[in-house]
């Protein structure tokens, strides 16, 4: 996978817990521009082991100078979210992915509805400046807690088309109204927890929408969890994953040869069989189908888990 | 006339599964003369889809629908004087609206394009051929339309170029493609027969 190496040139606390950063390349070098609903990988290495979380972009998709993410500080992570708060400050190297995106705009649509929750509110910071380029109809709805909470505020531009939704002041995101009499060939991308994803299919679904019309990204960091063994089957080596590293991350530092793109269950490049189950496959992704579940014979590395004896993979 | 069944093609031939009703939801329905009995067979499966349906008929009159009573219903004599119409239907339509069409090749590809215009994922769209197998066929070279083909190989009414009817499709247009038949050998032209479904 090809690597940029880049330096930190800005840090900003938006919120009390979200921080922006900014990356450039040190030698001034113009980086590869991206879509909307992009995101990077970075790498964080932390003793032997290099953690890697994926970020969706927020600057502006067609500016070269700079990539820039914000972070929400999970702190029942894994750390990974951690690691960027409290090691990463300006004049830093950082090791990050090409952006690749899983959440594009489909830009056959007339319209387009972007619903985010709390730091879901991220890929569509790039994606409206892609919209606003390409002169399509838009709306953009931002549901936050409390406006303290609401990292998204300081970098939405003021404008009709962009209505924050705080709760605490009473202002709850009616999805009923947003939804119901859009015009025909409007498209509505959701970004935030599951429950506010699934709450748009639901009502996409009362109102006769087609499925093509709605898309969403889920991808979230992997969960900590307890700690497992896994057995890899070419070279029959086990494999100890502790309670805040992902299989992937195990496998990873264990040198086993595996792909992965996004690392939050979504793209489904890590995908891998299960030779031999011997207890309960934890599925955190959003890749497999729910009858692949329930057959234990497939696993997604990057969010997934295991509870019980023996877990063998075909790698 | 019942459904036209196709005898199995390439898997990017457009198939027509059947009108299925989709409740008392909004609704844009077309249809020819032959699909009108289409939609009266749709209602009669369930009178409450046309309870929100804007009905045009291309080229025959409110008669062939009998005694069904959509909340609209517009006459119009050919496709040309229909696609204004439509095109307003669709332009006003909200996320949710239906839509059916009925009838011949040409008229489901010629109505599935502008709803695909608008937004409509062809796949949404409910369309159940009846009648004439005529196509409306595209010249690749020329790029001009021919109504109402129902020979192979057949003449491009624009550029003149003798073509062989493809069963391949541009949803963008609705038109299937017409391919010079004597390209590598000018003036051999396979004998000239009736499309079949
Ligand atoms: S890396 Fe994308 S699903 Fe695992």
């Amino acid at each position: 996978m090809k690597k940029l190496c880049l330096k930190v040139t800005a840090v900003e606390q938006l919120s009390p817990l979200v921080k922006r950063f900014r990356f450039e390349d040190p030698t001034g070098a113009t980086l590869p521009v991206f879509s909307g609903g992009a995101h990077l990988t970075v790498e964080m290495p932390e003793g032997d082991t290099i953690r890697r979380n994926s970020y969706s972009l927020i600057s502006d998709p067609y500016d070269g100078s700079a990539y820039e993410i914000a972070v929400r500080r999970e702190d029942r992570g894994r750390g990974g979210s951690l690691y960027m708060h409290t090691k990463v400050s300006e004049g830093d190297d950082i090791t990050v992915s090409l952006p690749s995106n899983l959440f594009q705009l489909d830009l056959r649509a007339r319209k387009h509805v972007l619903i985010g929750g709390g730091i879901g509110i991220t890929p569509f910071l790039s994606q409206l400046r892609q919209l606003d380029m390409e002169q399509k109809p838009y709306e953009l709805h931002y549901a936050a807690r409390s406006r303290e909470e609401a990292a998204g505020i300081k970098l939405l531009p003021q404008a009709a088309h962009i209505h924050v939704h705080i709760s605490e002041e009473g202002s709850r995101m009616d999805l009923g109204a947003i939804l119901d009499g859009q015009p025909l060939g409007t498209h509505v991308y959701t970004c935030g927890p599951d429950g506010l994803i699934t709450a748009v299919a639901d009502q996409t679904a009362r109102l006769g929408w087609p499925k093509a019309a709605v898309h969403s990204e889920a991808f979230t960091a992997p969960p900590p969890g307890e700690p497992f063994d896994v057995v890899v089957k070419s070279s029959g080596k086990t494999v100890h994953v502790k309670a805040d590293q992902s299989l992937l991350e195990a496998l990873e530092a264990a040198k086993v040869d595996i792909d992965y793109s996004c690392r939050g269950g979504a793209c489904g490049r890590c995908h891998t069989k299960v030779t031999a189950c011997d207890g309960r496959i934890l599925h955190n992704d959003h890749w497999l189908s729910d009858d692949e579940r329930a057959a234990q014979q497939d696993i997604m590395p990057c969010m997934s888990r295991f509870k019980g004896t023996r877990l063998e993979l075909d790698l | 006339m019942p459904k036209t069944e196709f005898s199995p093609s390439i898997d990017s031939r457009p198939t027509y599964a059947g009108l299925v009703s989709q409740g008392a939801a909004p609704a844009i329905m077309v249809a020819d003369e032959a699909g009108a009995a289409a939609l009266f067979d749709l209602a009669a499966s369930d009178a409450s889809v046309m309870d929100h349906a804007h009905v045009v008929l291309v080229g025959c009159d409110a008669a062939a629908l009998g005694d069904v009573k959509p909340v609209a219903l517009h006459e119009a004599p050919d496709f040309d004087a229909a696609t204004p119409l439509v095109t307003q239907l669709l332009n006003t339509a909200r996320m949710g609206t239906q839509i059916y069409l009925a009838g011949s090749e040409g008229l489901i590809g010629h109505v599935s394009a502008l709803a695909f215009a608008a937004g409509m994922p062809v796949d949404e769209i409910q369309m159940e051929h009846r009648g004439s197998i005529a196509r409306r066929m595209q010249c690749v070279h020329c790029k001009g339309i021919t109504e109402d083909v129902t020979t192979d190989p057949f003449t491009c009414a624009h550029c003149g170029l003798t073509l062989f009817v493809r069963d391949h499709f541009s949803r963008r247009l609705g038109v299937f493609q017409g391919v010079c038949v004597d390209a590598e050998t000018p003036g051999v032209v396979p004998e000239v027969v009736e499309i079949q479904a």
